[in-house]
């Protein structure tokens, strides 16, 4: 295939790319209290990409077939995984001006961001193994750094868990993306739907289980998930809201991909409807009794990726699957953003106790902390709502009522764990001394994010439209 | 028309909650709050003025706009004989709240915009005509009274909000999962409820119609509730502002009853009617084990809650018995009649009851029998009310309990005999009522009476409000049972298909 013709259908990326670049060398120039200018040109790179990911060649607007012969594939998926990003990633800047603004390693954390973006966008659109491989350590590096970069004790630790545990899965992975090209001879996902269903099945499982692993430590869902909780509550906040938010998007998408290339015998939909009950359940356990609210959103989040592999159970037996996943995957992004940009606004409040009379303190970043929760368990009209209400749905159509059945449970539990964050935020009264006056982060960001939320869930019918019509 | 009825408070909760926090506001919210549920009064009564029955099977003032096309999902709103006395109801109780909380001094302002917000809520579940849009209000109306005993509550309020919350949240989404089975069942796939009702899409499917009629009627028992899932109930009411239990006794618990009507009876008939005898005893149970445990109690306001179980017990027996093929087709009619006229006197005589044992907190801080005696003395107001409140929950003829129940019983008793042990439950509840006005108004004035404040002009307006139009109902009960008898004829049609 002619190449020149084909590039156009990765513009969101090059521009990613060629953005991380610019920011990286503007970086080792510019003065540290000239940073903004750094920052400025990361959120316009962002809005660039986001341009091309909705309407330049194979955006949205007009999502394209496969491309680079057929090892990738700018889809409607693909396209709302690129947006999806896009917009998260703004919102991490925006949260993380606060933290951020002026220190030393602001401009490399742009870098960062960028290419985490990037990272995702890729994994999210590969349709190749070997494509999906490097896709994978584009996505990974960046989170390592990012979650360092604050050098604390906590930081270290939480990067040294993540690097070890993404390691071992990376290697598992490319042994899985092995079995599976040498089973069918070839790495393209068309040619794994057409060839696999001859090759042994227990090979194929193999393989499809091991290239698994590898994407739920992407994703932070069980078994890949001992990273979430440590970096959530290690890393910088804009960090935390990233690594525990987009590579999730990309990682999602994949694993959907793989499934659907892989043939039925391999019985990969009921072990995904395994994982996700034993993620969601887990993480509701875990997060049940925590007093830090990032690490009770580190959980959550392992939770929400259970919630979130329902509609791959259900791929192929249900017309909602995918829009369900790709609906709930921007309710998710926004309100785990939303609720770290909460804690972004309030640093020095460190525990749940610590939220008491926060609704009297700061009334608008309490509506924007109570919707991102409430949106998190699932209450309506928010966006997860839309996301839960579609997934359940799709679920069931495909046969698993009882899987339905453990995410309502799972569901009615988290709202335990929210609801013991909520309510110290909308009690009046104090436990202790307010935090001393001094200017606090602007609740901008929070705000932008309850609103996404609001909007997202009221406007879901659009969404839907567009995901479904085109995809 | 209904759009605007059901939107409007939340408007006015909008716009409460953005005013800047000063007395001014305060002062303003006050009357913006009573304004709004003046008006909404107002509009529900020219809803009912021009409303006829509509067509079995339709909706009166009904809308319809597409909101999740993809799911089948729409905006879907209209009243029927069932919908509309409850819609009235639930206007005529927040007026009620908005006269008795004009002394509030905690937050009025917040206090105001929550209850405009429920209020919408409220409205919004009764109009509902997609299973979705149900839920939407059901979900968000446990939200809101989740912030008014967390807020204004007292005693353990956020242990009690947090149970009343965690519980009735699990209801509801019991209850979506059941809704989730109807609408996959359904074809084409629709979460709307005059579709489902016309497909009745379960309707000889074996278990999977038993499985999913669980689902959504542990969903509504939860939020009705009946016996065993009423353990939320007493202790969100005892720690519960006198508002907040008016609103969530008056109007809350009649989401779950209205849904057996509204959901669970016409969607999946033949379910009903092969559960029809478990739910009737559930019934039965509820209303005697509410009766027996309120006899038991020592905190007024707990002894209100669990005749609530009680009362609400008789409404599910009614329901039960309606799905019982073996009665004359007139006899289940009365009891489905029955069954939403007693909604709506349930729901005008507790709230006035809960707005009365409020009094006895704000004044000297307990609900306790043994902390009051001889109250007649220095209040004599509080208590003549009081009694009147009593004898009326109890079922004295005169009040609209006594219609309700009357209809109740006719139309239970003749379709199965045995519901008639339910009759023991009036006779406990009047015992209970009676001890307790006994130990608290009559006699020389002891303990927490002494110097006691008697009922103030916004108190006595709310409470006297709620009481007048039980009188009226229970003297002149034709135009209630006109707008609701040709609806219950609609649902017991559906249920024998």
């Amino acid at each position: 295939m002619d190449m020149g013709a084909s590039l156009p259908p990765v513009l969101p990326e090059m521009v990613l790319l060629g953005g991380a670049v610019g920011t990286l060398l503007a970086g080792s120039f510019v003065a540290r209290d000239r940073q903004w200018i750094v920052r400025s040109a990361a959120i316009g790179v962002l809005l660039i990409s986001g341009g091309f990911a909705l309407a330049g060649p194979a955006g949205l607007i007009h999502p394209g077939k496969s491309v680079f012969t057929g090892t990738f594939t700018p889809d409607a998926a693909t396209g709302a995984v690129r947006l999806t990003v896009i917009i998260a990633t703004l919102l991490v800047i925006g949260l993380g001006r606060a933290e951020l603004a002026g220190t030393p390693r602001e401009s490399e954390t742009y870098t960062l961001l960028l290419l985490g973006g990037l990272g995702a966008d890729v994994v999210a659109g590969a349709s190749d193994l070997l494509v999906l491989a490097v896709g994978f350590l584009l996505a990974s590096i960046p989170l390592y750094a990012l979650i360092g970069m604050t050098r604390t004790r906590a930081a270290a630790e939480a990067t040294l868990k993540t690097y070890l545990l993404g390691a071992l899965l990376g290697i598992v992975m490319l042994v899985g993306v092995t079995i599976l090209t040498s089973a069918s001879g070839e790495s393209r996902y068309t040619d794994l739907a057409a060839r696999l269903p001859t090759a042994p099945a227990g090979l194929v499982a193999a393989g499809g289980l091991a290239v698994l692993a590898g994407l739920l430590f992407k994703a932070g869902g069980v078994p890949g998930h001992f990273w979430v909780p440590d970096a959530a509550q290690g890393a910088g906040t804009p960090a935390a809201a990233f690594v525990t938010t987009i590579p999730k998007i990309g990682a999602l998408v994949a694993i959907y991909r793989l499934v659907e290339a892989l043939p039925d015998d391999a019985h990969m939909r009921l072990l995904v409807a395994i994982l996700a009950g034993a993620s969601m359940t887990l993480g509701n356990l875990a997060a049940f009794f925590q007093t830090d609210p990032r690490r009770l959103l580190g959980w959550s989040t392992v939770s929400q990726v259970g919630y979130l592999l329902i509609p791959i159970a259900a791929l192929g037996h249900s017309a909602l699957a995918e829009p369900a996943l790709l609906l709930y995957l921007a309710g998710y992004a926004a309100s785990n953003i939303t609720a770290f940009a909460v804690i972004a606004a309030e640093p020095e409040r460190r525990t749940l106790t610590d939220y008491r009379g926060l609704s009297a303190h700061r009334p608008w970043l309490a509506g924007a902390l109570l919707v991102a929760l409430l949106s998190l368990a699932g209450t309506p009209p928010t966006a997860v709502f839309v996301g839960k209400l579609t997934v359940f749905t799709a679920g069931w159509q495909a046969g698993y009522a009882w899987l339905v059945l453990l995410a309502v449970l799972n569901s009615v539990a988290s709202l335990f764990y929210y609801l013991r964050w909520i309510g110290p935020t909308f009690t009046t009264g104090h436990t202790r001394p307010d935090p001393p006056p001094k200017p606090a982060a602007k609740a901008t960001a929070p705000i932008v994010g309850a609103a996404a939320i609001l909007i997202l869930g009221l406007a879901a019918g659009l969404v839907l439209r567009a995901v479904t019509a085109t995809g | 028309m209904l759009t605007v009825i059901i939107f409007l408070p939340l408007l006015v909760a909008a716009v409460l909650a953005l005013l800047p926090n000063t007395a001014t506001s305060d002062r303003v919210a006050r009357w913006a709050w009573l304004v709004l549920t003046l008006a909404e009064v107002v509009l529900v009564g020219l809803l009912w003025a021009g409303y006829s029955a509509p067509p079995a099977g339709q909706l009166a003032a009904g809308q319809h706009v597409a909101w999740l096309p993809g799911v089948g999902v729409s905006y879907t709103v209209g009243v029927d004989g069932l919908s509309l006395p409850l819609i009235a109801l639930t206007a005529v109780i927040f007026t009620a709240c908005a006269a008795y909380a004009w002394r509030e001094q905690h937050r009025p302002r917040a206090q105001a915009a929550l209850f405009c917000f429920l209020q919408s809520m409220c409205l919004g579940i009764f109009a509902a005509g997609d299973l979705i849009i149900f839920f939407v209000f059901f979900d968000l109306s446990i939200v809101g009274m989740y912030f008014s005993i967390l807020r204004w509550g007292h005693g353990q309020a956020a242990r009690s909000a947090l149970k009343f919350f965690l519980y009735t949240f699990l209801g509801s989404l019991v209850m979506l999962a059941g809704f989730i089975g109807l609408y996959v069942a359904a074809a084409p796939h629709t979460f709307d409820m005059a579709q489902l009702v016309r497909q009745a899409p379960l309707n000889g499917s074996g278990w999977t119609g038993g499985a999913v009629l669980a689902a959504i009627v542990i969903g509504l028992a939860i939020k009705t509730p009946t016996v065993p899932f009423h353990t939320w109930l007493p202790p969100a009411h005892t720690d519960a502002p006198a508002v907040g239990s008016a609103v969530l006794a008056g109007v809350m618990l009649k989401m779950g009853t209205y849904g057996f009507v509204r959901i669970a009876m016409p969607m999946l008939p033949q379910a009903w009617r092969d559960w029809a005898w478990i739910l009737l005893a559930v019934g039965i149970v509820s209303a005697l084990y509410g009766a027996l445990v309120a006899l038991a109690q020592n905190n007024l306001k707990r002894m209100i809650a669990y005749t609530s179980v009680n009362h609400m017990g008789y409404v599910l027996m009614a329901l039960g018995a309606a799905g019982l093929l073996s009665g004359s087709t007139t006899g289940r009619q009365i009891a489905v009649t029955g069954a939403v006229v007693q909604m709506v006197s349930h729901g005008l005589i507790t709230a006035a009851l809960f707005l009365l044992a409020g009094v006895l907190h704000d004044r000297k801080g307990s609900y306790s029998l043994e902390d009051y005696g001889g109250l007649a003395e220095p209040a004599p107001r509080l208590a003549g009310l009081m009694a009147v409140a009593a004898f009326a929950s109890l079922g004295i003829p005169g009040f609209s309990g006594f219609i309700a129940e009357f209809q109740i019983f006719t139309g239970s008793i003749g379709t199965a005999a045995v519901s008639a042990v339910a009759l023991l439950g009036i006779l406990i509840t009047a015992a209970l009522f009676l001890r307790a006005l006994q130990r608290m108004l009559v006699g020389p004035a002891s303990g927490r009476s002494v110097g006691f404040t008697d009922l103030r002009r916004p108190e006595i307006t709310a409470v006297g409000l709620l009481m007048a139009l039980s009188l009226i109902l229970g003297v002149v009960p034709r135009p209630l049972n006109d707008v609701i008898e040709p609806a219950a004829r609609v649902v017991l049609a559906q249920v024998d298909r």
